[in-house]
This record gives structure tokens, C-alpha cells and sequence, in this order.
């Protein structure tokens, strides 16, 4: 391997891995059977897992169209509308949950609207925590899924239009099988994001165990007190979150194999 | 079943437009070079590209294009075959057959027998359960064609269908689709740059140049009576433009040239490089067509040497291997070049 | 070890120029570490200390009171550190040039929307499940302050959320999203006509008191000791009072 690859690598890796490594070092082992007993503890760590879940679900439902129009649409400013979708990405996450209250708030644009129509307030519900981690997370999902569009050839959807499939058949029985891996890769990282999401919840759901307190929050909290609880914390979250990415991919290994 | 468009697209340096008819059964070859516009034109017959004119007209009553509406590709009883294929990789061989089937709402089950059928007229039983991946280049294209006329399509469209092949796979698809398309009820397309593909399996062949119809005719009267430099090189002639009077043809770009027949006003000569006979010094007897003419570029083409001869007349000359290595021909030498009178074709321009 | 992660957390370090003196003229640059509830009062005070002193030159880093502490005993190079945590600040008080001495107090109040839409009027009102109450979360400051306030009067309180710093807490109500949050006094006087104040007579003995001291190791200890002396005055007792602050 030539050097000029390998020394960037090793460093890259040495630069991601030993912020983690300084964590498992640090961490008293001893307490992690009593921290992780903690009340509230498995509370958090379910709703992060749930409300990360329901968000890239969110983000499938809304990202994976929204990808397929701006690779493939002939809508004039989709150049615009492609810098639109990543405001999030660049937007601090604080901002955005205030964002969100402005537009989904009690008194926002369409929460005042539904508030005085029913009653219901958004902010500070779990229903809050799934919108504010989809918001920040939808836009990996979207240019993940964009690129592997714009990456596949379109010509196998011509291809499917002269066989007598409309757009839409097209879509799901040509476009979205050829982009699979690409889906998988956006919907791993949106969940991944919206796991560790802090900002735009702590902000727009507000932080309450059990029902808007995820992991994250639960952590910031702890560090302020006891930072090596918080520590632990962390790890548990790391733990659980990288076991279900090893989980999902050799699924997803398991059936890409067929190709 | 018949198929009449016009075809008319502007598209940055392209302008291209086109008329083209088929006939119930009859298969129509489109030649070009490259950058022509002939694909643009299958493009626009599967209804993949709105045209900015012209009409595409089906069976004399179906408007598939017109200045008024524009049916989408979907909606045409078509097939289509593409040069690398396009199998759907992530679907087995019987489902990307059976796929057109299924769109058009024919039972799973129902579409997979009827793709199975299609595969064995194609030759390819046993390998319906494959991935597209795990076929060769000809099973796929071979696959390719079932996929497209297991609908039964009024019209065949079929893109540059053997140049993505090696010459020996070439052969037997080749001989394989001349069969298939023998059978083939409706009207059909096929676009290619390969004048042996256009020989072999069309009726009636159009030249595309620069996006204008060129020559149009059957195989043999293209081949014999080539119109522009493109088609000859293509058929292996050399074109020269003149006029005639007489036995004698005045070359455009100067010499003459006698011919065996009477003929007058302006005309086009063509000439088999393996007529033109090549010696050192002036061939006694007295020839009517001999030239002084310099060599500038020789190469071996099988067991000939093709030798592009410069002077009064541009002319290839293909001479054997044995007869180049006695004359002891290099670049530069000066040689003399006749051609009988008998030889040399003659057609009004 | 956790002094060692807050530190990385704090992130910044603090650089001071050394001092340089003519005529007692005060001059070089003047470090002050501060609690970020004192960013107005200090940044206002500082301004004067420089159009009265041209040659000096007066840096603040504002940030958690913690924070503060922990850049203090890793040596940061300051002049001057005011706390709103006496505990904290006795940590670090052997680092000191003198006793630290409390300058201002803060309390609690119940911040509202301007207009009070859901018309709460007092503690009571923050233990009734109907309204949407933010509170700061326990492991802060003004959450631990909280918790006392309540358990002086003998009230369970019903947030809806527990908020990670006083300034989140506000923000909610400054945009309408709860009816109530206990916040800081002073937090009410910087948030302006966007929200409304109500006084807790509860609250009264549950005060956050501000110690203030110059460093044993100040760079700059005249300029430090100028500083000390202009919050103690009667213009820096009123710009305290004028952003909230109790004066002792």
C-alpha cells in the first residue's frame, strides 16, 4: 500500500478510534452493574432505541421520494431545493428545535392551528422526540439514497417503460431494488444520527424520563453530576448501538450474497 | 401492422430528421456512424424522448407521436432490445422475461409459464432460476430478446443489439435473432453501425448521416450502389464522384475514368480495391484506366495488403501478400495503378 | 479524572499579557473568568474600566461556574474569578489572593409568556399537571435550587420538562411553549417585554449567592483589584441591581 494512503489512514483511524478508547479506559467497570440498574437507565436507552427506529421509518417514508425527485425529476430549482434539504445538516441542532417549535409548536404556524383545534400540543411528547431526531437525520438518509440514484443506471428504468411499467412500478420494482445497498447505507446512518440526536430533542421535546428522555440527554445530564456515571452511560449507548448495526449488516450481508 | 414516422429532434448540435416506414414483418435497419442520431431515433420510436416534431403513427390509425399528443413509452405495444442488455440484475432470468407480462397484469404464475416458453425458444431452458450476472454475453442478449417479444409487440426495436458481443458470439446470436425476426409478425428497427448486421438480418436499410437520411433501399442496392464515402468504406468500395459523357467519366476532383457502359450527366464510380491490379513500371497493352499514382499507406487486411494510393485518382487497391513482397512496395514509391473498364461501377448521382 | 473531562468540555484556554505599569497607571491586559449570568453586567463594567484606564485592555470568559472552577485549578492564567456557586468557588479558594466575598444574589421566580396566558400566580400553580411547566433538570444548578424551593413549601411540582440550563428553560417560555418555568431573577430582567416575572415568597430562602476574588496568581493584580473595586462601587451595586440581582 503506498504510504501516502496509509499514513492519512492509520491517523484517521487513530483520530476516530482513541476518543473511544480514552472512554473504555476511563470507565469504571465495577459500577456498570449498578449504573446500568439505575431507575431510568433502561427507560432511556428504550426510548432512544424506539424513537431512532420511528424516525428513520419517518425518513424512509418521506427521504427515499424526496431522493428520487431531486435524481430524477425535471423540476426547475431542484439545485435549490437540494441545498433546502441540508439545512439541517449545516443548521446547529439547538436552532432547529427551535425551528420546529416556530412551525410545530403550541403557538407555532401549524401546531397553534392544531392546538386550538384539538387540544393536542406537540412539544414534550415522545411524538416530538421522533419528529426532532427525524428532522436533524432525514438529510443523511436523503443524500445517501440521491447518490446511489444518480450512481444506478437509469437506462434499466428506461428499460422497464418499454416492458409497459409506469413511473411508479418502475420505481418499485426497478429503482428502489437497484438502490437497495445505497437505502440500507442512508437508513444505518439516519438511525445512527438520530440515536445520538441531543440538540434539536432536548430543545423541541424538552427532556422528561420516559417520555422524551433519550440516552443522550440522560448522559449530558448525568455528566453534570458524575461524569464517570456519565461515561458508563455513553458506553451502554455505544454498546447497544453498534451490536445492532453488526446485527443488521449481517442480515443485510447474508441477502446481498444472492447477487 | 406498420409503423410510419417522422422524426424530427433538435438537441444541441444534432438536428436531426427523419421518415421512416415498415411494413407488417419487415425488419428495418438504420446505419450510421456514430453521434448520427440513429439511436435518438429508436429513442424517440419507444416513446423514451418526446420529439420536437414529426409523427410516429402505428398501424395507420395509432398516433404514438404528433404534434398534439405524445404517448409515453409505456403505453406503446413495443419490445426492445439494448446493446449491453439492461437484465434486471436483481431479478432471475424468468422474471426479467416475465416482467412485461406482469405489468400488463397477467397472473404471476401465468407470466412465469409464458416466460418459460420464450426461454426455450431462445435456447436458454434450465437457466430461468439464474441471476443475469451468472449469464454470457449471448444467453443475456439472447434473454434480452425474449424479454422483449413476449409481449407481442406491434413494433421491435432493437438497439445495436450484437456490438456489445466478441465476433464468435456474434455469429451464432446473430444467426439466432435472423431466425427470431424471420418469425417476428409486426414492424422492426434495428440500429447499428455494422454494415454485416444490416446485410444479414434487414429487409430495406437507411443510411443515417448528420441526422439526414442519406440512401435508402435493400441491402444488395446499398451495398452494390453505395451514395456517400460513409456507405462505401462500409461496403468496402472506393467512391469517386464525376461526370459523365459517354464512356468516360470526368472525376470531380480531376482524371478521368472509362467505364463499360454509356452513360451521361452526373454520376458516381465505384471501385472494388481488389480490381485495381498495381505495378512498378506502365502495364503494356494499353488499358484504358491507368494511373501514375504514389503509395501512402499499406496495411495487412487479412491475407491482402490494402494499399491507399495518392495522385490524379484517391484509390485502395487490395493485393496479396505475395504480389506487395515482389513488388517491394514501401511508403512513398511511385506505382502505377489499372483498373479494366468492365470493373468499375457506374449510377446516376 | 472529572476535573480532567470538564476541562476538555470547557475547551478554552486563557491567554493574559503581562502587565506593564507606568505611573500606577493601570495597563496590559486584565483577565476576568465569570459565570455566564454575569455576561451584561460585566461586559458593561469592563467597557468602563478601559475608557477610564486607555491602556488596558479587559478579556472575559463567561462559561458554567464549574467550568470556571476547573480552569482555575488547572492554572489558567486569570486575574479575577466570579462564581454563582460558592461551593464551587470554595474548591479553588486556596488560589486566592484574599477571601472571596459575595457581591450579588440571585433568586428564583416564576417566569411567564408576557401576558400571562395561563394565569399562574404563584408556586401552586407549577404542581398542577393541566399546565405545561419547564424546570431546570435536578443535576443543574438552578434545578437543585428548584427542588428546594418545593420542599420549602411542601409542593410536588409537575414539570413536563426538565431542562439542561436555566437559559433552555427560559427560551420556552420567551417562545410560548409552557406557562411557566422558575428561573432566575435575573434571567426575567435580560429576557426583556418577551416574559413576565412573578415573585415566590418561598423562594426567598433558597439564594444563589455570587463570591468574587482576585487570584493569588493574577497576572495584572492592580488591574484586578480596580476591577474588584468597581463592582463593589455604587455604579457597579446598581448596574447589578438594574439585571436582577439581590445586592447583600
Amino acid at each position: 500500500m503506498p504510504a501516502p494512503l496509509l499514513v492519512p489512514a492509520l491517523l484517521g483511524v487513530a483520530f476516530l478510534v482513541l476518543p473511544l478508547l480514552g472512554l473504555l479506559v476511563r470507565a469504571p467497570w465495577s459500577e456498570i452493574g449498578p449504573q446500568l440498574a439505575r431507575p431510568g437507565v433502561g427507560e432511556a436507552l428504550r426510548l432512544s432505541l424506539v424513537s431512532a427506529t420511528l424516525a428513520t421509518a419517518v425518513s424512509l417514508v418521506l427521504g427515499v421520494p424526496l431522493a428520487w425527485v431531486l435524481a430524477r425529476s425535471q423540476l426547475r430549482g431542484r439545485s435549490v431545493l437540494r441545498a433546502l434539504v441540508t439545512v439541517p445538516l449545516v443548521l446547529p441542532p439547538v436552532v432547529g428545535g427551535v425551528a420546529l417549535f416556530l412551525v410545530l409548536g403550541r403557538q407555532g404556524i401549524v401546531g397553534g392551528w392544531l392546538y386550538e383545534a384539538t387540544g393536542f400540543s406537540l412539544p414534550f411528547t415522545t411524538a416530538a422526540v421522533v419528529i426532532a431526531e427525524a428532522f436533524v437525520a432525514m438529510p443523511f438518509l436523503v443524500i445517501s439514497v440521491e447518490g446511489a440514484l444518480r450512481a444506478a443506471d437509469a437506462r434499466f428504468e428506461d428499460a422497464a417503460a418499454t416492458l409497459g411499467a409506469d413511473r411508479w412500478t418502475t420505481f418499485r420494482r426497478v429503482t428502489l431494488p437497484l438502490v437497495a445497498p445505497g437505502v440500507a447505507a442512508g437508513a444505518v446512518l439516519c438511525w445512527a444520527r438520530a440515536l445520538g440526536e441531543f440538540g434539536a430533542t432536548i430543545t423541541f421535546a424538552g427532556n422528561f424520563p420516559g417520555t422524551t428522555q433519550t440516552m443522550p440527554l440522560a448522559v449530558y445530564l448525568t455528566l453534570q453530576r458524575d461524569p464517570e456515571a456519565a461515561i458508563v452511560l455513553s458506553l451502554v449507548l455505544l454498546g447497544v448501538s453498534l451490536a445492532t448495526l453488526l446485527l443488521l449488516r449481517d442480515r443485510w450481508l447474508g441477502r446481498g450474497a444472492v447477487r | 401492422m406498420s409503423l410510419a414516422a417522422r422524426v424530427v429532434v433538435r438537441r444541441g448540435s444534432l438536428q436531426l430528421d427523419v421518415e421512416l416506414t415498415v411494413a407488417d414483418g419487415e425488419v428495418l435497419a438504420v446505419l450510421g456512424p456514430n453521434g448520427a442520431g440513429k439511436s435518438t431515433v429508436l429513442r424517440v420510436l419507444a416513446g423514451l424522448l418526446p420529439p420536437d416534431g414529426g409523427r410516429v403513427v402505428v398501424d395507420g390509425d395509432q398516433v404514438w407521436d404528433s404534434p398534439e399528443e405524445h404517448r409515453p413509452a409505456h403505453e406503446r405495444s413495443l419490445g426492445m432490445v439494448f446493446q449491453d442488455h439492461l437484465l434486471f440484475p436483481h431479478l432471475s432470468v424468468t422474471d426479467n422475461v416475465a416482467f412485461g407480462l406482469r405489468t400488463r397484469g397477467v397472473r404471476r404464475a401465468d407470466a412465469r409459464a409464458t416466460a418459460g416458453d420464450w426461454l426455450a425458444r431462445v435456447s436458454l431452458t434450465g437457466l430461468g432460476d439464474r441471476r443475469p450476472g451468472q449469464l454470457s454475453g449471448g444467453q443475456a442478449q439472447r434473454a434480452a430478446l425474449a424479454r422483449a417479444l413476449v409481449g407481442e409487440p406491434r413494433v421491435l426495436l432493437l438497439d445495436e443489439p450484437l456490438s456489445a458481443l466478441d465476433a464468435r458470439t456474434r455469429l451464432t446470436v446473430r444467426a439466432e435473432l435472423h431466425r427470431h425476426l424471420t418469425d417476428y409478425a409486426g414492424s422492426a428497427v434495428l440500429v447499428t453501425h455494422d454494415p454485416v448486421d444490416a446485410m444479414a438480418l434487414a429487409t430495406r436499410v437507411v443510411v443515417v448521416e448528420d441526422g439526414r437520411v442519406v440512401q435508402a433501399g435493400t441491402p444488395a442496392e446499398v451495398a452494390r450502389r453505395p451514395r456517400t464515402d460513409y456507405v462505401a468504406r462500409l461496403v468496402g468500395l472506393v467512391l469517386l464522384a464525376g461526370t459523365a459523357a459517354g464512356t468516360t467519366v470526368e472525376l470531380d476532383g480531376g482524371g478521368t475514368v472509362a467505364v463499360a457502359e454509356d452513360v451521361a450527366g452526373p454520376v458516381f464510380v465505384a471501385v472494388r480495391p481488389e480490381s485495381v491490379a498495381l505495378y512498378l513500371s506502365r502495364p503494356a497493352g494499353s488499358p484504358r484506366n491507368v494511373w501514375p499514382l504514389r503509395l501512402v499507406a499499406a496495411t495487412p487486411h487479412g491475407s491482402v495488403v490494402r494499399c491507399d494510393l495518392a495522385g490524379e485518382v484517391a484509390l485502395t487497391a487490395d493485393v496479396t501478400a505475395t504480389s506487395f513482397a515482389e513488388l517491394g512496395l514501401a511508403r512513398g514509391a511511385e506505382v502505377w495503378a489499372s483498373v479494366k473498364a468492365s470493373e468499375v461501377a457506374v449510377y446516376p448521382r | 479524572m472529572a476535573g480532567a473531562l470538564l476541562l476538555v468540555l470547557a475547551g478554552c484556554g486563557v491567554d493574559s499579557g503581562q502587565a506593564t505599569e507606568t505611573d500606577g497607571e493601570l495597563g496590559g491586559t486584565l483577565t476576568v473568568l465569570a459565570a455566564a449570568s454575569l455576561t451584561d453586567v460585566f461586559t458593561d463594567l469592563g467597557d468602563q474600566l478601559e475608557s477610564d484606564h486607555p491602556g488596558l485592555d479587559v478579556q472575559f470568559t463567561f462559561a458554567g461556574s464549574s467550568a470556571l472552577a476547573t480552569q482555575v485549578a488547572q492554572g489558567a492564567p486569570a486575574d479575577v474569578l466570579a462564581s454563582a456557586d460558592e461551593e464551587l468557588l470554595a474548591a479553588v479558594a486556596d488560589l486566592g489572593a484574599g477571601d472571596p466575598a459575595v457581591f450579588a444574589e440571585n433568586t428564583l421566580v416564576i417566569a411567564v409568556p408576557a401576558g400571562n396566558p395561563a394565569d399562574v400566580t404563584g408556586l401552586a400553580d407549577l404542581a398542577d399537571p393541566g399546565r405545561t411547566i419547564a424546570l431546570c433538570a435536578t443535576e443543574v444548578p438552578c434545578g437543585a435550587a428548584a427542588a428546594r424551593v418545593f420542599d420549602a413549601a411542601g409542593l410536588t411540582p409537575a414539570p413536563d420538562t426538565l431542562e439542561q440550563d436555566v437559559r433552555a428553560a427560559l427560551t420556552k417560555v420567551q417562545l410560548g411553549e409552557v406557562d411557566a418555568a422558575l428561573v432566575y431573577a435575573t434571567d426575567v430582567a435580560a429576557a426583556g417585554s418577551t416574559v413576565e416575572g412573578i415573585d415566590v415568597a418561598e423562594a426567598a430562602d433558597v439564594v444563589n449567592r455570587y463570591p468574587l476574588m482576585v487570584l493569588e496568581a493574577a497576572p495584572n493584580p492592580q488591574a484586578a483589584e480596580a476591577f474588584v473595586d468597581l463592582v463593589r462601587s455604587d455604579a457597579g451595586r446598581r448596574a447589578l441591581a438594574d439585571a436582577g440581582f439581590r445586592l447583600p
